[in-house]
Parts: C-alpha cells; structure tokens; sequence
C-alpha cells in the first residue's frame, strides 16, 4: 500500500510531495503513482507525527475519567502519535506489572506509541525509590521517571534518583513544586488570589525547585528535565544552568502558552490546573523562552476528569486540562500566528525534541525518505469553536470550549498506518 | 436574575441599599416588627458551615418581612457528604424556593450556585473571600455613628479606616476593602506580615493600603478602627504568631486605646476579649459592636426586599460579577 501525498508544505516550507509506503517514508520520485493512493495535500502542512512527553491516560484506576484506549483517541485527532503516560494511577506505575499493563494496553489500542513513564519514588509518596534499573529492563523500557501530580521534594531522593537515571540513560522529569510553599494552593499567588479569597501558589515554589534540581542533576551528571515550565522565573533559572552546561530540559503545557490567571475569576474549575495560570508577563516570558530554545518542548499535561471532580466549588475541585486534541491549534496561535517560532520550530518542539529527550527512535529525521512514517497533514487555515464533539477523549474538561482556535489536525499516518482521515479516527483493528 | 455575591458596587447603589437599610431600621422601634413585602416568598438559608450569627440575622430579616425562612445546614462540605455542590444547589431550588442565602467555606461557590440555580442568589461568607452583608452592616452602623440621625443620602466621604488582624484569610476585611472605599473612607489593612495578603505591584493589598504596624497608624489617629476575630489556632501553625506576640503588636489594649483619641470601634464578632481588644475598649461608648448587630437585621431585610420584592425596581446588586 502506497500513499501519495501531492503539495504539502514539509514542515511549513515550499510545497512538495511526500510518499508513506509501509511503515516508511519513501522518494516520491520512485513510487508507482498508479498504484497509490492520492492525497492532495496542496495549502496544507505536513508535520511529523507529535511526541507528547507529559500525558495522563488514567488506566488503571481512573477509568472513568479516561483509558489508555480513549487517550490514543485524543491523541490521534490532535495529530500524535507517540505519547508518554504519567505514572500516577492507581495502582501507581512504580512496578513492572504496571508499566508493562500500561504497554500491552497501549499496543492492543493502536493508533499511537504508548510509552508508560515510571515512577520515582514507591507510590509516589516520596519516601522510597521505586525499582527503576527493573522498570527499564521491563518489557515497557521506561526511560523517563516521574512522580508528576508530586514533587519529589526530599533532596537525598532526588539526587539518588537521578545517579539511578544517568546509568540508565533515562531523564528524572520533575513536577516541580515545593510542597510546603504551596499548602492550600489553587491558583497562581498574587493580588488576584488575595482578592478571590483563594489559596495562593507562589512562582518562587517552582523556580527554587528547579534552582536545587539544576545543581543536583550537574552533581550526578544525569540528565533533567522539568515539568510544565510555568513561570518567568522558572525560566530565568532553567537559562543560566543551561549557560552553565547542565543536562537540562525544560516543558510548557499549551495552557501556559495562551492563558491567564483572569479566567479564574469565574471560579470555573476547568480553569483550576497544576501548576496554575499564572500572568501576562508570564506568558510572554514562556512563549519568548520556547522560541529561543530555553524551553525545549511543547507536552500536553492532558489531565482528563470526570464531569463530577469539575462541577464543584474551585477549592475542592480537580486540578487539571484535557490537552492532547487542542495543543497544536494553540501552539499556532501562541507562537506561530505571532510569527514566533515557523512549523519547523513546531516540529522540534513538539515531535523530534520530545522524542529526543524520551529516548523514543523514529522521530530524529522528521519527514526525510527512508524515515519512519509518522506523519500528520495540518489545515493551518481552518478556524473553529472548540465544541465537546471535537474532544475525543473520555473527558470534556477543556478550558478552550467555547473559543476560537486555528488550524484543524486533518490526516495522521502512524508508522505508516492511518490513524486519522479527514479528522476521523480510523478505527480498524490493528495486530497485537 | 439579581444576587448579592459581592461587596463590590458602584456608590450610587451602595448608598440606596444603606438608605433602604434606614427604612427598615424604623420597624425594629415598632411593638409589631413584620412588614408584608415578602409574604408568600421563601427563603432558603443554606449554611454549608457553621454560623449563629449570620443566620439569625438573615433569618429574622426574612421573618420580619414575612417570607417564610427555612434553614438548611450541611456540616463539612458538601463534597464530604458525597453530594456535588451543584446538586445540592439543584434540589434546593427544585423545591420552588424564591431566594438563597448561602454561607460556603468554599470561596465562589454562591458565585457558582448563582450561575447554576437560576434563583437569586445571596453571599453569606463564602470561604476566604467575601462576606458582603457584613460590610453593609459596617458601613451602616459606621454612618450613623458619624452622620447620626442624618444619615440617610451620605456615604463615608474622607473617613479613614483600619482593619486589624488576620487580613489574608478575612472575607469581612475583603468585602470591607471593596465597599468603604466606593463610600468614600479610605482604608488601611493593619496586621502581622504573614496574615496580610499579597501585595500588587504598587504596594497596596486588596487594593487600599496596608500597614504592619498598629501603633503607627493609631499615631495617625483614624476616624474609626475594625478589629477582626483572630482565630490563630486555625491558621498554618508556622506563621501564626502566638496570643502573646499579637498583644504585643495588634491588640487595642488600654494603653493603645487611650491613645486612640475618639475613633469608632467595629468588630464583627464573635468577639475574644482580651486579644483582639481589651474589655474596656469592648465596653466604651466609642464601641458600635452592638449597633452592628442590629444594624445587621435591617441591612439584610434590604437586601432580601431588593433582590426578592416583585415591585422593586432595582438592578443587580454588587454590580458587574
């Protein structure tokens, strides 16, 4: 099976063909034309298929907010295909048992790459090592630690767990959040909170974290990499330990890229995430550090939530954002619509960077012959209100519901299968 | 649809409600205090914390003006019981009720009721946020302890406040912070450092200004001083200072009191006696504590009658939410 796609702008740049035979790219030039099936792809762009490095697919133990199945759902309409799920489920994934669950499921459910994340510490609770050398040479190969939803705040174990990581290859992603700044916190501190009478997460919390972490991880010479970069101090931190040679990486959420604590003047709790909205100067300080490299890469933080843990007041209710279907739309209008960053900046920071930092093959030549065919078709032109029907995940919990975004995900190949068509998951049964 | 979910109004409105309040003030001189306003209405007092103060009030508010008044009490969160705030909101006003009176630990949540039961919708105390009733009362009991008898069409022009105590976690300081100064009164937030919330990039907090020390502004001798209930056993145990260390720095104490000239003394109780202030200072006839209690009675029957008054014309109260 042959597919030919006529006109794509590669990576935003000029128009050309492109040829999926197999699970490979191939020269357009020595295909069959014939025998292929052709897709106009003329005004579109074409991008390689999205690494997510920060998702949370919920299987086992909240099923009912999302599973591993309905996450590939929302990943493929989002253009992804390679996904890495966070470890906090429940039983938390800290065994080999649980991460190589999270990969079966992953396989049966197709679509896209599953790749369980492990957790850091047993439970998540922050006071032993989880078995990491085991959940590497498990069958589910983690190569990326974390206890997101928590921060592993205990210096000893944090510095442990990255000597643990730089043996094996493998990256600490750290939720970084000291836990005793940001007691009762549910939105970004400031004279906001003070007004809205709720409890305040200050950015010193993160950035301070990130600060002890940097050093740790020079000490062990292992690589980090943080979490759901969220504030211009952050940033300011995450530069000078990159100026000073650190192995570290850095992630924004979309949300950080394009919203601001004023939306949780509503008390609205899809506007309650972690970490919080935080202000205008910084946002512009996240979207000028992803452009500039200081943050490497765009990772959803999708958190799915059942309608319940949503429709409550703001304190009690669920912190997090479905992500994965909206991301590029607002990766366009945050950095590329305000000339930012062009579609090749978009594909580093969103496929071959996390793929890169994940350790995951098949993403390091995006769209070149002879490289693996993951690979997505983008209407930068369409516009639309992002309604319920567009989620396709099990959760709804989207704070973009309502508003206007750019750009519509059209066609997704995965290592050559199609996994979206015209914006329709394609739902054939695949092998195990 | 009209609610009371914020102290935050424009003056106009802040002084009709005031002067409404002065209407309903002459019956509690009345042998017979009932007026038929409300008949045939029901109110639902729906106190998801513990409150005697405040649901007296508003219950004998809505009595006064004859609407039939049922109290309903959630201990804890609702969440706690396993029902969502939402669907105890939803069977509430299932039961045909015309208003509700909510008293939440939660901050927005009457914010969020108000969105989700179509019914008016007034704001008790929600969590950390706003009380907007009590700093009615306040400025009420404030203006006629300034205006006397003539009260009625003044606001609260030049008058300088200070709020003392826990600033951070107050919904009275909050609401206060928003109403006073639309009155006119400037507005100064005293308290230790750590009980004082955050400040904006000008310095204020909570928009007015603030000030650690109580001695300093007591040198500048304010026209009236709120003393707020200090529950440091509540607060985060690290940051709280002792009773002894609060004496020290934020308690009216005799001696602070003598020097405090003739300024008006407000607390919204329940009062400590002997740590947010002295007994003396509870006692002087400069105290107004008990006027705010009564003043509380007729603040709330005008609020009740603006938002559930089939024949009262007036906008949305607490403006723009």
């Amino acid at each position: 099976m042959t597919t030919l796609l006529t006109g794509a702008a590669v990576l935003g740049g000029e128009p050309r063909d492109l040829a999926i035979e197999g699970d490979a790219l191939v020269d357009p030039s020595a295909i069959d034309r014939d025998r292929a099936e052709v897709i106009d792809a003329s005004g579109l762009i074409a991008l390689p298929g999205l690494v997510d490095l920060h998702a949370h697919l919920r299987q086992p133990g909240g099923e009912q907010a999302e599973t591993v199945a309905s996450g590939v759902r929302a990943a493929a309409a989002g253009g992804f295909t390679c996904v890495f799920a966070m470890a906090n489920t429940n039983p938390v994934a800290d065994t080999p048992a649980v991460v190589e669950q999270v990969h079966r499921l992953g396989l049966e459910a197709g679509l896209a790459t599953v790749r369980p994340i492990g957790a850091v510490t047993v439970g998540l609770a922050g006071e032993r090592l989880a078995d990491m050398t085991m959940l590497a040479r498990s069958a589910a190969r983690v190569t990326v630690f974390s206890d997101d939803g928590h921060c592993v705040h205990d210096a000893e174990l944090m510095r442990r767990a990255l000597e643990h990581a730089a043996a094996l290859d493998a990256v600490v992603a750290q939720h970084a959040q000291d836990p005793a700044l940001t007691r009762g916190a549910v939105m970004h501190e400031g004279p906001l909170s003070a007004e809205l009478g709720l409890g305040g997460w200050p950015s010193v919390a993160e950035a301070s974290i990130v600060a002890r972490d940097a050093m740790l991880a020079e000490l062990a010479g292992a690589r980090l990499h943080v979490c759901h970069v969220s504030t211009a101090e952050t940033v300011e931190v995450v530069r000078a330990a990159k100026a000073r040679g650190v192995r570290i990486t850095a992630e924004v959420a979309p949300h950080h890229l394009l919203l601001t604590e004023d939306l949780v003047r509503s008390y609205d709790a899809r506007f309650k995430v972690n970490p919080p909205l935080r202000t205008d100067a910084d946002v512009r300080a996240l979207r000028e550090a992803l452009a500039d490299g200081t943050i490497d890469i765009v990772a959803t933080d999708h958190a799915p939530h059942a309608p319940e843990a949503k429709l409550t007041a703001f304190a009690d209710a669920a912190f997090g954002m479905v992500g994965l279907e909206t991301a590029l739309s607002v990766v366009q209008m945050a950095m590329v619509e305000t000339g930012l960053m062009d579609w090749a900046g978009v594909a580093r920071a969103m496929s071959t960077t996390p793929a890169a930092i994940g350790r995951e093959p098949g993403y390091d030549a995006p769209l070149e012959v002879g490289a693996s065919a993951h690979v997505v078709l983008v209407d930068p032109a369409a516009r639309a209100v992002v309604e319920e029907r567009h989620l396709r995940g099990r959760s709804a919990n989207s704070p973009y519901l309502g508003r206007e975004l750019p750009g519509r995900v059209l066609h997704v190949w995965h290592a050559g299968r199609r996994t979206l068509a015209d914006g329709r998951i394609v739902t054939e049964e695949v092998g195990r | 649809m009209r609610h009371l979910l914020t102290a935050s109004m424009p003056r106009d409105e802040a002084i009709g409600l005031l002067d409404l309040a002065e209407d309903m003030h002459q019956i509690q001189d009345r042998e017979l205090k009932k007026l038929p306003a409300l008949r045939g209405r029901t109110v639902v007092n729906l106190f998801f914390e513990d409150s005697t103060r405040t649901r007296s009030s508003f219950e004998i508010a809505g009595k006064w003006l004859s609407a039939d008044v049922i109290n309903v009490s959630g201990k804890g969160s609702s969440v706690s019981k396993g029902e969502s705030l939402r669907d105890t909101g939803l069977t509430i006003a299932a039961m045909g009720v015309d208003g509700v009176v909510v008293r939440s630990g939660a901050s927005g949540a009457p914010a969020l009721l108000a969105d989700w039961i179509g019914r008016p919708v007034v704001n008790a105390g929600d969590g950390t946020h706003e009380h907007p009733t009590q700093a009615l009362l306040d400025a009420f009991a404030l203006r006629r302890r300034i205006h006397g008898g003539a009260a009625r069409g003044k606001a609260l022009d030049g008058v300088r406040v200070a709020i003392v105590g826990d600033i951070a976690h107050s919904r009275v300081a909050r609401s206060n912070a928003l109403l006073l100064p639309a009155l006119g009164a400037e507005v100064t937030l005293v308290g230790p450092p750590p009980l004082l919330p955050p400040a904006a990039a000008d310095g204020s907090r909570l928009g007015v200004r603030a000030e650690p020390s109580l001695d300093r502004v007591i040198d500048e001798r304010p026209d009236a001083l709120m003393l707020l209930r200090v529950q440091l056993e509540r607060q985060a145990g690290k940051v709280a200072p002792s009773a002894a260390e609060y004496i020290t720095g934020w308690s009216l104490t005799d001696e602070r009191l003598a020097r405090l000239g003739d300024a008006h003394l407000l607390h919204p109780g329940p009062m400590n006696r002997g740590l947010e202030l002295s007994s003396r200072a509870a006692d002087s006839d400069r105290s107004a504590i008990l006027e705010q209690v009564t003043a509380g009675v007729s603040v709330r029957m005008a609020v009740l009658y603006s938002l559930l008054a089939s024949d009262h014309p007036s906008a949305e109260l607490g403006g723009a939410r």
